[in-house]
């Protein structure tokens, strides 16, 4: 059996014919397996090639100048400028941040840090149970309930505001804040508290000047991966939005346009679809806004990527 | 001392709050769609064709629309992301590419799935002119899920020992057949779990399949993969937000069996997880 340590260097026709085959097996499935293994640059290359295939001949109609700060969005007309959608995206996931990054990094920290085990448990499977819910299904609900109580409670003609797309927002990026910024901050060496512990410091002091300056880039990251959910995500903000494109009237515009109905990206892109007619200046325009999400989405997450990396660098 | 012990009491306690305030939109969303979706379920609303335009009848071609989609997103999906996966824990060489491939990965998993569904458009439905069908759909869904089962299958492949490897090979077994024989069956319940997660969140997608696969009212199952269909999550869409008298039973519902599902699949995902983690020996 010696002689089949060094199998590799023998020559195949010393083998026998079930080894040879299995030999032959082993490198064409190889060559399978590398093949697959490029799969993902291959398919985020494919989206970026068909969205600015699709997207290019917008700018016969418009220049590129007048599409990203043209501040009207009229496909009825041609006028097809970005800025009131940007401004919806941004506005409704500015208003999402405001709630969920305080809720959901304290809350990352209660359960990393504090929370009994029981607890701990329970608290892990309901935002596991969070982020399993189809935004479809948020959406209805903030349709159906969210939407009439804030109807109610700020007394406005319609409850499908950019508040209340905020509202929901805050709720679906509320999962991958917490469970990515739980991970960050159980990654904290245990020594790093030990040695605050035996300075004299309260568990709290601790947790304050120690765990979480040590986890922040690790938080950083779960904010913005948080903040990429926001901006991409569809249909709830399609159906609790109220799809009105407008910008908000300076700094003393801001409440009411939170209060208003507003239009994102996304929300555009899923209600004009359909009603387009293919290869028109519109079909090309939502084209255009789709590249223009892609481009931020992504950004984002390469940034989030880079922030989770540096975290992990504990040795160091 | 004591208003420092004061302090951190005083932050407990904010902290032990926000956890609470994290509970309440997941049991809220449970809560409404059990109470009020639960009377609206009854054996004909799940096994009959809607009729009215919609407002009567049941939902049954929505069902049977998003099994054809995601049975087809498993077809896909599956394969290419396990071959994906193995190619990064058993194959790939530190470098360049892998790194590459990696990066590829995250930024998939953050493109939004609205993008998907012009993409999907653009690709499957329009360019191979495969039209509006359950193929289409079942392709973008696929994609989508893609970076959800290429990682996690790849977690569970990495949780197999090295010795395992070790031994099989010293035996004279090729690559192949070590990961065909040991590593895969050894990382089966990982696998399983994670394909099943992808699943659930191909069930709930209502972006990717607007453009690609999905029919506003359609009163009769597909006929082939190149038929488009009714789904569940798009028809919540519809009777919610495209249609302004559709009765409340109906959008209850629906969105009552749409969550009903994917919980399910989760919990599933969750029980074998929880399983396989007791009974493995390593």
């Amino acid at each position: 059996m010696a002689q089949v340590v060094n199998a590799d260097s023998l020559s195949v026709a010393s083998l026998s014919p079930i080894e040879r085959r299995a030999r032959v097996k082993d490198a064409l499935v190889s060559r399978i397996i590398t093949a697959s293994g490029a799969t993902a640059i291959v398919i985020l290359l494919l989206i970026f090639v068909f969205l600015a295939k699709d997207a290019i001949p917008t700018f016969h109609t418009v220049s590129v100048k007048q599409f990203l700060t043209g501040t009207s969005w009229r496909p009825e007309f041609e006028t097809f400028g970005i800025v009131p959608l940007l401004a919806g995206s941004f506005f409704v996931t500015l208003g999402a941040l405001v709630i969920a990054v305080p809720v959901g990094v304290t809350c990352a920290i209660y359960i990393a840090e504090v929370a009994p085990r029981r607890i701990r448990e329970l608290l892990k499977v309901t935002i596991e149970v969070l982020a399993g819910i189809p935004s479809v299904v948020v959406g209805f609900i903030g349709l159906a309930i969210a939407a009439p109580y804030i109807q109610g409670v700020f007394n406005l003609p319609t409850g499908l505001t950019a508040l209340t797309g905020s509202l929901m927002l805050a709720f679906m990026s509320m999962p991958t804040i917490v469970s990515i910024s739980e991970d960050a901050i159980v990654a904290v060496p245990k020594a790093y508290r030990d040695g605050s512990l035996a300075l004299g410091a309260t568990k709290w002091e601790t947790i304050r000047r120690v765990v979480v300056p040590s986890a922040r880039s690790g938080i950083i990251a779960a904010c913005m991966l948080g903040v990429g959910r926001a901006v991409g995500e569809t249909m709830t903000v399609l159906m609790v939005t109220g799809n009105a494109s407008v910008v908000p009237n300076g700094l003393a515009g801001i409440v009411p346009f939170f209060l208003g109905p507003v239009r994102t990206m996304t929300a555009t892109i899923a209600a004009d679809m359909g009603e387009t007619v293919q290869r028109s200046p519109h079909y090309h325009a939502l084209f255009a806004v789709g590249l223009t999400l892609f481009v931020i989405t992504f950004v984002i997450n390469l940034v989030a990527d880079l922030a989770l990396r540096r975290g992990r660098s504990f040795a160091a | 001392m004591t208003s420092r012990a004061q302090t951190q009491k005083a932050a407990f306690a904010l902290l032990s709050i926000s956890g609470l305030v994290v509970m309440i939109p997941a049991v809220a969303v449970i809560y409404f769609i059990v109470v009020k979706g639960l009377p609206a379920i009854s054996w004909s609303f799940l096994t009959e064709m809607p009729r009215q335009g919609m407002r009567e009848g049941g939902i049954m071609p929505a069902i049977v629309g998003t099994a054809y989609l995601l049975a087809g997103t498993l077809f896909f999906a599956v394969p290419l992301g396990i071959l994906a996966a193995i190619y990064l824990t058993e194959y790939a060489p530190v470098n360049a590419f892998t790194r590459t491939i990696r990066l590829a990965i995250v930024n998939l998993a953050g493109v939004p799935s609205i993008v998907y569904g012009l993409f999907g458009y653009g690709l499957f439905v329009l360019f191979l002119h495969f039209g509006k069908s359950v193929l289409a759909g079942s392709l973008t869904l696929a994609l989508l899920i893609l970076p959800v089962v290429i990682t996690s299958s790849e977690e569970a492949l990495l949780s197999v020992p090295k010795s395992f490897r070790d031994g099989s090979l010293a035996l004279g077994a090729t690559k192949w057949q070590t990961i065909w024989r040991v590593v895969l069956p050894n990382s089966a319940a990982g696998i399983i779990t994670g394909v099943i997660l992808g699943i659930g969140r191909a069930a709930g997608e209502t972006a990717p399949i607007m453009f690609t696969a999905a029919a506003f009212y359609l009163p009769r199952l597909p006929r082939s993969v190149f038929d488009d269909c009714m789904a569940l999550p798009y028809h919540l869409y519809v009777v919610a937000s495209e249609m302004f008298d559709s009765p409340e039973k109906v959008q209850w519902g629906t969105a009552f069996t749409l969550l009903m599902i994917v919980l399910a699949m989760n919990l599933v995902a969750a029980v074998i997880r929880a399983r396989f983690r007791r009974s493995r020996s390593w």
